[in-house]
């Protein structure tokens, strides 16, 4: 008996294979309508951040770093002394939340076809971090809890008060073919 | 005054093995549960990107997977990166058909949940990534996940 569970214990041992499947998540944008007008966004409340076929980032109309972008996002996104240069906010009234000044900035990301695939999930996942560290800073000061313990509903708020506004770009063939 | 004799036993008692199979049951089972086999044969390389802000997937069976990478035989197939769906090499114009037939073969209640992963090898250039997202979002395939590893959140003070 104990040989033969052994012996099942030691197959299943071998096979199995413990990945986890987990990744950074995102929703693309339905295809574009060819007689639509590209809504007019104002300059103050979009950032931003293109990569090139080096790997190498431009930030605002600068090069930029991607160790700092965290922080000049999350800085972007909350505006916290409500600058001029920086995205205007509307007020809404949230559920559970109340009036709250949402941010009505949004994240340009575009790329070249020659950057590599690496650089750009990192991009994507310091953006997405931003977000994140926005989202639970809020919900502390909010519920008192971390954004990953509250109720849905109490989440979903959240998410309405911080969107994940992360558009890219529809692509364009620059730098040439590849 | 009383006299303590110290007990000397001469050797341990041995262990009794009599629980051993429970314990192996146990591990037996709990490696079946967790056990997920391989589905497909992955012919590219697949060193994921590392990310710290992920999520997991929830519904394995609500998942249908595109790999891309260079492939591994590179002196039969070459060097060039390629996009494999299911068990073979595949054109970015064979990607409507096969989020087709992955929803064919769902339940109706559950294909709007249907997520495609890519897991894509990180050097591989964005050219071909783009591409695949071009033609999932031209069939309705919105919902994405790029695979990553897990790494731990960077903390700077």
């Amino acid at each position: 008996m104990a040989d033969i569970s052994f012996l099942m214990l030691i197959f299943f041992l071998v096979t199995t294979t413990m990945d986890v499947d987990s990744g950074i998540v995102r929703r693309l944008p339905p295809p574009p309508d060819p007689t639509a007008v590209a809504p007019d966004v104002k300059e103050r409340n979009v950032f931003n951040v293109m990569i090139n076929k080096s790997d190498r980032l431009f930030v605002e109309g600068k090069w930029g770093d991607i160790n700092s972008l965290r922080a000049e996002a999350k800085e972007f996104l909350s505006n916290p002394h409500n600058s001029e240069t920086l995205p205007e906010k509307r007020i809404e009234n949230l559920p559970l939340i109340g009036e709250y000044p949402v941010s009505k900035g949004i994240i340009s990301l575009k790329n070249d076809r020659g950057t590599s695939y690496d650089i750009y999930i990192q991009v994507q996942n310091e953006l997405t971090a931003a977000v994140n560290e926005l989202r639970d800073e809020l919900a502390r000061q909010k519920f008192g809890a971390k954004f990953a313990d509250l109720s849905p509903n109490q989440a979903e708020a959240i998410q309405k008060a911080i969107p994940m506004s992360i558009s890219e770009a529809e692509p364009e063939d620059i730098g040439g073919k590849k | 005054m009383a006299r303590f004799k110290k007990e000397k036993s001469g050797e341990l008692p041995a262990i009794s093995t009599s629980s051993m199979p429970d314990i192996i049951f146990m591990l037996l089972f709990f490696f079946m549960v967790t056990t997920s086999m391989r589905e497909v044969v992955v012919k590219v390389q697949n060193r994921m990107p590392e990310a710290s802000e992920v999520q997991k997937l929830e519904k394995k069976a609500l998942v249908s997977f595109i790999y891309i990478g260079a492939p591994k035989m590179s002196k039969m197939y070459g060097t060039e990166s390629r996009i494999q769906l299911n068990d073979s090499f595949r054109n970015v114009a064979d990607i409507p058909e096969f989020i087709y037939l992955e929803r064919e073969a769902r339940n109706e209640a559950d294909r709007p949940l249907l997520t495609t992963s890519l897991k894509v090898d990180r050097e591989v250039k964005m050219g071909v990534v783009t591409d695949v997202k071009q033609e999932l979002r031209k069939v309705g395939a919105f919902k994405i996940n790029y695979s990553t590893r897990k790494k731990a959140p960077k903390t700077h003070d």
